[in-house]
């Protein structure tokens, strides 16, 4: 055993003393509060999810019945996550699906497991509430979301083509 | 990570979003990249066949903000060159005016790719034979 010998020789190190009075008041709070917690929190969720829904060709992935009461991960087909991320990120932590900033491309591979096609895990973003989510930043979200995703369809080769019907499992796509 | 300024302003305020009559045989169409890469551009040109003068170019993208600037600065630098001086629109070039990182050099490529695909369907819609560019690796 590597260190000072403590604990009559048991275990090595300073105990964090701090972090454990703290891991102690933190699970007392969860016993409290989290069947509450979760209750408000699968509201705003849902709202969340609800109402971005009204965007067409709009997904929530995974199941909506056997899951956690505080996150959510939509696919917005046709606009790309990354870029969707853009349009907010200065107000709204978020995270994308997609891996488009490493160098491998590769979309989030739970996604994948789930049964997503590529192009829809390219589309995806996850959202995270948490115990300080207020109605108002889920309010402030979904306009913000919303709007990114109208203005990048209006430049999406992909959304022309599925407005107008293209088959794009047809297309010769040029793969890089 | 942090996208540059330049990146920032192309993506809020994307230039020449939209679409030509690709039914005209003076627009060339360009279409590159994959949906299931993360990256799809359309790059459209209008050429004044007397002068050989791009008078017009539009895009659309799908892809993260440095390909949807990428693709914007690429009509930019597009309208007023002729089809000569377009093919040799090289993609460091928009490295460096959009300040891309390693990472997003991928998506300066595929706005080279855009413009050369779109140069060889004028050209082909035009009887002419179409150029030969050199693989690139992305």
């Amino acid at each position: 055993m590597d260190g000072g010998g403590h604990e009559r020789g048991m275990r090595s190190g300073t105990l964090n003393v701090p972090g454990i009075v703290g891991f102690g008041k933190a699970c007392e709070l969860a016993r409290l509060e989290m069947a509450e917690d979760a209750a408000r929190l699968s509201k705003l969720r849902d709202k969340l999810e609800n109402s971005l829904m009204q965007l067409e060709e709009t997904y929530v992935n995974g199941n909506r019945e056997h899951r956690l009461p505080h996150v959510s991960n939509i696919s917005f087909k046709y606009v790309e996550g990354e870029g969707l991320l853009m349009g907010f990120n200065k107000n709204i932590a978020l995270s994308s699906g997609s891996a488009c900033t490493s160098a491998s491309l590769e979309p989030s591979y739970v996604l994948k497991a789930l049964g997503l096609g590529d192009d829809l895990a390219h589309s995806s973003l996850r959202f995270g509430l948490g115990r300080f989510t207020t109605e108002e930043q889920i309010d402030y979200t979904i306009k913000s979301v919303s709007d990114t995703v109208l203005k990048l369809r209006d430049m999406s080769p992909l959304w022309e083509m599925f407005k107008e019907g293209v088959d794009m499992e047809k297309i010769e796509w040029s793969h890089h | 990570m942090a996208y540059s300024e330049k990146v920032i302003d192309h993506y809020s305020n994307p230039k020449n979003v939209g679409t030509l009559d690709k039914s005209k045989k003076n627009v060339g169409t360009g279409l590159v990249g994959a949906p299931e890469c993360g990256d799809v551009m359309r790059l459209q040109i209008e050429v004044d066949d007397a002068t050989g003068m791009i008078t017009d170019a539009k895009f659309k993208t799908f892809g993260c903000g440095s390909a949807i600037a990428s693709s914007s600065l690429a009509t930019e630098w597009l309208k007023g060159r002729t089809v000569d001086q377009a093919v040799l629109i090289d993609n460091m070039d928009l490295v460096e005016e959009l300040n891309l990182p390693p990472v997003k050099i991928h998506c300066s490529v595929l706005a080279e790719d855009a413009i050369k695909s779109a140069i060889n369907d004028y050209r082909k819609k035009n009887g002419l034979e179409e150029l030969v560019f050199e693989e690139r690796i992305h």
